[in-house]
């Protein structure tokens, strides 16, 4: 009752001070987990943006190493005649991957869609801790400031690679993104990490005490089981990054050392302080970011899982199986870090143990591959532009998981560690698998985020470009692999064995040029169909869960109805229903249950 | 439509497949093998390669015919309703869960020999990696390292051939990777640590040392020559070397 009263008093005071304010608490300092969600949409697309041209940067120079950049080459470098000097070089690398991996992916995931998504598909009204939520976005605005300042130091912005293994990162004379922009690139990281924990902490609660009646744990979307499993890893993993940052910071800032052996002589100056292991940082590092990888790919899998289900007009093959499975990815996720250090000169019967483990971990990932390809056969497929997304997912996860093998192969990764070959495979699961993933779930829930559908025709466009592009440029990357062509090179091509492979760079390298203007076409799609957009009912897409059943868009409080729930997510083309979809809260043909409202 | 979009996802196997076949005939492909342990770990390659090949090809096949038989504007037959298959299940669980293991347990062995079974003689070499050169240290007549009649050089390897070698690897500053392609051997090398790398090269020529692990804005040109000779011809190389840095002292 006290919080009832002390929320009326609240918005009774918000209206008496006039428009600037209430503005400002509705659509900048928002409570409201959907406006929270679509804050967070907008600034990891815009990080997006930021974080591709980077990678355009990064692939102009593989093309054309040492040329002038077409039209932003005078601008950036004008004292090398619009080059990329080789110091910019590692630092386009090192930022390109802070970027997309802290900037766009996991916030995405978690922040936009869990935000957005988790109360509105459990049948809350907002979060368990709507100002913790506040905070947690807010708390990405240091981070963002950070990153951006790191690029106007001086040295630049950290250049170490974005694992930022010691002592390249943390002795100042190593490099010039080691001085200042090392110490923001790690602060950067401590504020996402507490944004990411107030996420988590708020997720896990909301996920568990706030379900509407009838949702059991079992009729949870596999959206949500993705989620909640995705917050538990958070929150079990984090610490130890957090930890590993700090004491990176304080070997920098206070020259404790923890990284920094015995005598070591960095550009001809001694390193002070000795006494730590530079491998003590990797281990601590994957620890969360080898988690971190599943923390930036279980969200989409949950999220590809509905929007397949949905499109095929069939239920979820094997749903118990698929929440096993994802539970089994985190359990396992933490104990495969070490297969990131197999040439890292950690104890190589350590390897054995790795190798083992990290095998083991393709089991419920091929388990969940089966079980899409279980929920499209029989189907009525609608190729609608988030089902293709989704498809997609699963067929480019297919050749990230199977790629993944080879790493895993001990004696294997001997030859391609370190290689083109794994920058394809990360990008095979954090780009073919994630962000089609993500781009499928923007065009889903757009609807429901705005109220209006984006155009189908130039959706499928997109779709299309980017699909072929994508495969244009990262499939090939394998076969660079396998010439031992490494990562992270301003320009490999004085090496003999290197230079031939400058054609197939060149060839990748038109491909992200058309990739990267591809995504012209969402954009303008997205922007207009946010005001220009057809206007949509309630449940655009026939489809089964809580979100579908609220307003679109929702207002705030969600549900102009107690939802009650009487069935899982799936029951698409059921028998006892008149449709080919029976929504979650429909009551049964006989018996109990409370009628929504007709709408 | 739906045809047209199975018929695009019909084409990841297709031109994968393709783009793995074609690479070797292109020169796109792993380099010559020169030595003794590397059959071992380009078969693994290829035994991932094949293996995965034929998951990649099947599920991807799979996927593509679902895609075009249950198109909803083509199959008029009723929507299966079904959630799942209990035996299904268990059978897509074992199956892959033996056959990665199979893998995981196939590898060990040379894994074992590549990296855990050093073998019981001196090091041949020293090669310490530094912002960005390899700095290499022969032990002299007294077949010692560390000792005041070492040999040193810089970015110049030589070793002989046929002959077993124990390479020990440090780093003065940063890390760096010691990764000799044809040579199928690749190494970090961090400061404060002492790691012995072996292997036994077979063909006499000259190789580029490639530096795998991001050292600094000069990560790029780290390279280095490795030229493996005949022993007589290493020999006079090294009395040489000690000639010429004698005389420099």
């Amino acid at each position: 009752m006290s919080t009832t009263a002390l929320g009326s008093h609240s918005v009774a005071h918000s209206h008496a001070s006039g428009g600037a304010l209430a503005f400002l608490r509705t659509y900048v300092f928002s409570i409201d987990h959907k406006v929270i969600g679509i804050q967070f949409l907008f600034s990891t697309l815009l990080w997006f943006v930021v974080g591709g041209l980077l990678a355009l940067a990064v692939r102009w120079q593989l093309a054309w190493p040492w040329s002038e950049m077409p039209i932003v080459g005078r601008m950036l470098f004008s004292a090398q005649g619009g080059q990329i000097s080789p110091e910019f070089y590692t630092m386009l690398v090192t930022m390109h991957a802070s970027v997309m991996i802290f900037f766009v992916i996991i916030p995405i995931l978690a922040g936009a869609f869990g935000n957005f998504l988790i109360p509105l598909m459990i049948g809350a009204d907002d979060m368990a801790f709507p100002t913790l939520n506040m905070l947690s976005y807010w708390f990405m605005w240091p981070a963002f400031f950070c990153m951006i300042l790191a690029f106007f130091v001086e040295g630049g912005a950290s250049a170490s690679g974005w694992t930022s293994y010691p002592p390249l990162s943390s002795v100042a004379s190593a490099a010039p993104g080691s001085h200042s922009g090392q110490t923001l690139w790690l602060l950067g990281l401590i504020f996402v990490g507490v944004s990411s924990m107030m996420g988590s902490v708020n997720y896990m609660t909301t996920m568990i005490q706030m379900r509407a009646p009838g949702m059991t744990m079992f009729r949870l979307p596999m959206t949500i089981w993705a989620m909640f499993i995705t917050a538990v890893l958070q929150a079990f993993a984090l610490p130890v990054l957090t930890a590993a940052l700090f004491m990176q910071l304080t070997d920098r800032l206070l020259g404790t050392g923890f990284f920094v052996p015995e005598g070591l002589i960095v550009n001809g100056e001694s390193a002070g302080a000795g006494g730590g292991q530079p491998l003590l940082w990797q281990h601590l590092f994957w620890f969360y970011s080898h988690p971190a990888v599943y923390i930036m790919i279980l969200p989409a899998m949950g999220m590809v899982s509905d929007i397949i289900s949905c499109f095929a007009r069939k239920p979820l093959f094997g749903y118990k199986p698929m929440v096993y499975s994802i539970a089994g990815i985190a359990g396992l996720g933490f104990i495969v870090w070490g297969h990131h250090m197999f040439m890292s000169g950690m104890n190589p019967a350590l390897g054995m143990t790795f190798m083992v483990s990290t095998m083991m971990i393709a089991l419920p990932s091929a388990i969940k591959t089966f079980n899409w390809l279980g929920t499209i056969w029989g189907a009525r497929i609608q190729y609608t532009t988030p089902m293709l997304f989704a498809l997609s997912f699963v067929s480019m996860f297919i050749i990230g998981g199977l790629s993944g093998i080879f790493m895993a192969a001990t004696p294997v990764d001997i030859f391609i560690h370190d290689t083109y070959f794994i920058v394809g495979h990360i990008h095979y699961v954090l780009f073919g698998g994630t962000a089609f993933g993500v781009f499928g779930a923007i065009y889903f829930w757009f609807p429901k985020m705005f109220g209006r559908t984006m155009n189908e025709f130039w959706g499928k466009v997109h779709f299309l470009l980017s699909f072929i592009f994508f495969n244009g440029t990262f499939f090939t990357m394998h076969i660079l692999g396998t010439t031992g062509f490494p990562r992270r090179y301003a320009d490999p091509y004085h090496f003999e064995i290197f230079a031939p492979t400058q054609t197939l760079n060149q060839f990748m390298t038109i491909c992200a040029l058309g990739m990267g203007a591809s995504q012209l076409i969402f954009a303008a799609n997205f922007f207009y169909s946010i005001f220009y957009g057809p206007r949509c009912g309630r449940n655009p897409w026939h489809s089964n869960t809580l979100e579908w059943q609220a307003p679109s868009p929702p207002g705030h409080g969600n549900f102009d109805f107690q939802p009650v729930v009487h069935r899982g997510p799936y029951e698409y083309s059921s028998p006892e229903a008149t449709e080919d979809y029976y929504p979650q809260t429909a009551p049964p043909p006989e018996g109990g249950g409370h009628a929504p409202p007709a709408h | 439509m739906g045809r047209f979009w199975s018929l695009l996802f019909l084409l990841v196997p297709i031109l994968g497949v393709l783009c793995f076949a074609l690479a070797p005939a292109l020169g796109y492909w792993l380099p010559p093998d020169i030595s003794e342990h590397g059959h071992r770990i380009d078969h693994l390659f290829m035994f991932c390669l094949y293996l995965t090949g034929a998951v990649f090809i099947a599920t991807e096949v799979v996927l593509f015919w679902f895609m075009w038989r249950y198109d909803g504007r083509t199959n008029r037959d009723p929507v299966k309703f079904s959630h799942g298959s209990h035996n299904l299940e268990i059978v897509w669980t074992i199956v892959p869960a033996a056959t990665l293991l199979f893998i995981a347990i196939y590898q060990m062995d040379a894994w074992a020999d590549a990296k855990i079974r050093t073998p019981n003689i001196p090091a041949t070499v020293e090669v310490t990696g530094r912002q960005f050169e390899w700095r290499i240290r022969y032990p002299g007549p007294d077949g010692e390292l560390a000792t005041e009649d070492d040999i040193f050089g810089v970015n110049e390897l030589h070793l002989p051939v046929n002959e077993q070698i124990v390479l020990n690897l440090k780093s003065m500053d940063v890390l760096h990777d010691f990764f000799v392609p044809q040579l199928r051997i690749k190494q970090d090398a961090v400061p404060g640590n002492k790691i012995p790398m072996w292997f036994t090269a077979r063909e006499t020529g000259t190789y580029e040392i490639v530096c795998a692990e991001l050292c600094g804005w000069g990560h790029y040109k780290m390279k280095g020559r490795l030229t493996i000779e005949s022993r007589e011809a290493f020999d006079a190389w090294l009395k040489q070397r000690a000639a010429e840095q004698k005389a420099t002292q």
